[in-house]
């Protein structure tokens, strides 16, 4: 077949604009490539690059967004012969969207109407694209629901979208997206919401589809261990504009240009640790002077003990809003964090890691349990003294746009702890605000700004550097890093190491990005349903793991490596049963071996 | 001192400019007008539409409609703001502990608002002001106890929300008392809220008024104010409908002029609508 050559989409000299306030602001200024039939093509780039609006832009959808594609073409290879996007009539882009061109979103949640049943989602679309009856169409459904793989398809269809977990509503939109049989499917940051177990599942289901169909994927997304898993071919974008483009190996192992390489350097690689006794800064391009590593004191010394942490908030319901169950959001957990040590949590949403944080603070009031800090006890404090006790230890939050007041100039709520603390007074604030600026590396001509002037990096920054100014000996970091961008959490991360070097803080690094843990952390605990299920020393826990839900969490890291594809043809996790309990029931007290020294593993069955 | 950006926009100069031109009117037309010529009564003219000799009509006592309205326009503004002000005072610090302090407190505090809310607004200033009396004083204290509930309820919600924001706990932990939280870091994110209840209450004020000095509660006759103007104006809407459009006119020009003002003020006080400075 001679066709077989001729792309199924090629995109020349796309420019996209949208109406600003000021005349028109460039969404993408110059992009081509193309996609040939049967084939992944990944679309990666930052924050603003420009790679959604391409995406949407296919689908003509840009123009619901207030854009406008102003020039070049988009070409699509329909059933009927090929067709400029760009400048089709609203029927034939209508016949297209849908039909021979499917979509898939990033929120599951936002993406299906949650007052229609499953059912009647999938129907409405297949009875008017394919002009089904009611019954084929409902057969249909059932069909698609099965072919992603839905256990129970026959309950689900009568379900609503609430009722579904996560990774089942995006198995839902995708069951959606398959419905015509599209030649090519768009998927854009589809697993980017969701947890990395569900990201597994999702991404081996639509590597699947691609397969039994023969459909093209344009993926889109930021993630590049993401992109090492599933992509044939890879279009890098930066501010509008195509970068570099090749086959995947080819971008991995040999890009050419900078910022691709740049790209590259500031991901974290699970495994690339393997031997190394000690957290490593990452190796940014341009930047020359590697970041001084974190040392451990020769001594260890034990900074915060947390024993027994219990966690629970009560469900209110009735007629008197009485307590009728618990979230057990933590259950028994102990640690210990030593002097100048980072550990990390991880897990995946609703595991307790971040009620944990919060609890040790008692920003959350936890229900039971020893929190010592410098063998001080916390929990037993009365109102005043534990806002003392905050000077010893600060948290850094994960959204940087929320955690500073937009009111206030970054001097003053960087201020407010010395002033509050008595820590410093007259010029000398301004001199110790000026010292922490330099100290997180941000211009002293920001401190007069106001949050929104700055970007989420440095935002991140003056939130470092607010926890900073008490000279604490702890900082939780809260997924500190999880909404900035690969080069700049990369920053923030080296940043971080940095200070733990020079000023010997202890960290409690709370994330769900397993590559990122390994490279800060020198100890790793690892919890699932509000249990700490495993600890240990890194080493321990990322190379010989021994829970078997650190095993699965494990396995279901997608590692920037296109040769090491670990994504496999069919992966399904266990979903995690629900944290609520009735009133008064008293789980059982964590248990734990010790298979090493300082090892921990939780002996309970926690399902 | 240059004028901030939010007040150099067309909306924002011309809700200022009506602003002021009220202001100016309540302010320095009793002083410039003398009483008698909003009450002269010419019986030849009853319901006359607008001429040379009353240029904006007159009503069914012949009264100059002009006169009247400038004159009124004190009375409405005075009653309203001043009402508007008191639930401010009376409401934003209810609103601010309850929200911040939630349990107990919130509820007492909340379940006395919702009992005031079950209260039709108009019928609970309508009791207070039987109670103590007609006259402007009490007309204020009235229509002011009678907005609180609504201002409180919203600051409220507000304070809730802006409570949980990592920014406040952050600030918590950067060791700020319960009173600077409140007053540094809540208060000014929920002003926008405050500001734009405050102009759609101020427009509910007038009419609230007028709807006291229809049931010879509030102004009372002879002196003029928007509100009894409308009132008055309602059995002669089919022969002469200037009798109402003309206290209408001036009602729609205040509250355009102060939701313009308004959202000015809001966009001022917020650095995001500043440049990089």
């Amino acid at each position: 077949m001679l066709d077989d050559v001729k792309p199924l989409v090629s995109i020349d000299n796309l420019r996209v604009e949208f109406q600003g306030e000021d005349g028109p602001i460039v969404g993408v200024e110059d992009v081509s490539f193309s996609i040939a039939p049967g084939e992944t093509v990944c679309v990666v780039g930052e924050s603003g690059s420009g790679k959604s609006v391409t995406s949407l832009s296919l689908m003509r959808l840009v123009e619901f967004g207030g854009g406008k594609i102003t020039g070049g073409k988009l070409e699509f290879a329909s059933a009927g012969g090929v067709i400029d996007v760009a400048h089709a009539d609203d029927d034939t882009m209508r016949a297209i969207r849908g039909n021979e061109i499917g979509m898939i979103f990033q929120e599951p949640m936002t993406s299906l109407n949650p007052v229609f049943t499953v059912e009647r989602q999938m129907t409405d679309g297949l009875r008017m694209h394919l002009g089904l009856s009611a019954e084929a169409a409902s057969a249909r459904a059932l069909e698609l629901l099965k072919q992603v793989r839905i256990p129970e398809p026959e309950r689900r269809l009568k379900q609503y979208p609430h009722e579904l977990s996560g990774g089942m509503r995006q198995r839902v939109v995708i069951a959606m997206a398959m419905a015509c049989e599209p030649r090519l499917l768009i998927a854009d940051e589809p697993t980017t919401a969701l947890d990395v177990t569900i990201q597994a599942e999702i991404l081996s289901l639509i590597n699947r589809l691609k397969r039994e169909t023969g459909m093209a994927v344009l993926f889109i997304t930021h993630d590049m261990a993401v992109v090492a898993q599933v992509a044939d071919r890879v279009v890098v974008m930066c501010r509008g504009n195509l970068v570099e483009e090749g086959a995947v190996e080819e971008i991995f192992e040999n890009p050419k240009q900078d910022y691709t390489r740049a790209l590259l350097a500031a991901v974290p690689r699970l495994g690339e640790m393997r031997g190394k006794p000690a957290p490593e800064p990452m190796r940014l391009i341009g930047d020359d002077a590697a970041a001084p590593a974190p040392v451990l004191p020769d001594k260890p010394e034990p900074l915060l003990e947390v024993s027994n942490l219990t966690t629970r908030y009560p469900v209110k319901g009735g007629l008197f809003r009485r307590t009728v169950a618990n979230v057990h959001a933590v259950e028994d957990v102990s640690f210990t964090i030593n002097k100048g040590e980072t550990l990390a949590l991880v897990g995946e949403s609703g595991c307790g890691k971040s009620s944990c944080g919060r609890s040790i603070l008692r920003l959350s009031e936890p229900t039971s349990g020893a929190v010592q800090l410098d063998k001080r006890d916390i929990i037993g404090l009365g109102e005043r003294d534990l806002r003392r006790a905050w000077r010893d230890m600060q948290m850094v939050f994960q959204d940087p746009f929320a955690s500073l007041n937009p009111y206030m100039r970054l001097r003053d709520q960087v201020a407010e702890p010395l002033r509050n603390f008595d820590l410093a007074r007259g010029s000398e604030v301004e001199d110790r605000v000026a010292g922490l600026f330099d100290r997180v590396h941000l211009p002293r001509s920001f401190m007069s700004r106001f949050p929104h002037e700055l970007s989420g990096g440095q935002r991140q920054r003056v939130a470092i550097a607010r926890a900073l100014a008490v000279r604490p000996k702890l900082i939780i970091a809260d997924e500190a890093v999880s909404a900035l961008d690969v080069s700049v959490q990369a920053q923030v991360l080296n940043l971080m190491m940095e200070l733990q070097a020079e000023l010997g803080i202890s960290f409690l690094f709370i994330s769900h990005d397993m590559a990122v843990v390994e490279r800060v952390s020198h100890r790793v605990g690892v919890m699932y349903r509000g249990r700490l299920v495993e600890i240990g020393t890194r080493a321990q826990v990322f190379e010989n793991a021994q829970h078997s839900y650190t095993k699965s969490l494990m396995s279901a890291v997608p590692i920037a490596d296109p040769t090491r594809r670990t994504i496999g043809e069919e992966m399904n996790f266990r979903p995690i049963p629900s944290p609520l309990f009735p009133l008064g029931h008293e789980p059982d007290p964590s248990e734990y071996t010790e298979v090493a020294p300082g090892h921990l593993v939780l002996k309970n069955t926690v399902s | 001192m240059k004028l901030p950006a939010a007040f150099r926009t067309s909306k924002g100069l011309l809700g200022t400019a009506l602003v002021l031109v009220i202001l100016l009117i309540a302010v320095f037309a009793p002083m410039v007008i003398p009483v008698d010529w909003t009450t002269k009564m010419d019986m030849r003219a009853r319901l006359s539409p607008p001429t040379w000799a009353h240029p904006l009509g007159t009503d069914q006592l012949g009264r100059d409609l002009m006169y009247r309205v400038l004159l009124g326009a004190r009375t409405s503004i005075v009653i309203a703001s001043s009402a508007v002000l008191m639930s401010i005072v009376i409401g934003l610090p209810l609103g601010l502990i309850s929200g911040y302090a939630g349990r107990t407190t919130d509820n007492v505090l909340m379940r006395l608002v919702d009992t005031l809310l079950a209260f039709p607004a108009l019928l609970l200033a309508l009791t207070i002001s039987a109670v103590l009396g007609p006259n402007l004083q009490n007309t204020i204290i009235a229509i002011g106890i009678a907005f609180t509930p609504f201002l409180a309820r919203i600051i409220r919600g507000e304070a809730l929300r802006v409570a949980q924001m990592p920014y406040v706990e952050a600030a918590r932990t950067a060791g700020n008392s319960d009173l600077r939280l409140i007053l540094r870091h809540i208060l000014p994110n929920i002003m926008p809220a405050v500001i734009v209840q405050s102009t759609i209450s101020l427009a509910f004020a007038i009419l609230a008024e007028a709807g006291l000095s229809f049931l010879g509660l509030g102004t009372q006759p002879p002196d003029a104010s928007w509100g009894l103007m409308i009132q008055a104006s309602r059995d002669y809407l089919d022969r002469a409908p200037w009798t109402a459009l003309v206290p209408g006119a001036a009602v729609a020009l205040t509250v355009l002029g102060l939701n313009m003002f308004g959202d000015a003020l809001r966009d001022a006080l917020d650095p995001r609508s500043k440049g990089a400075s």
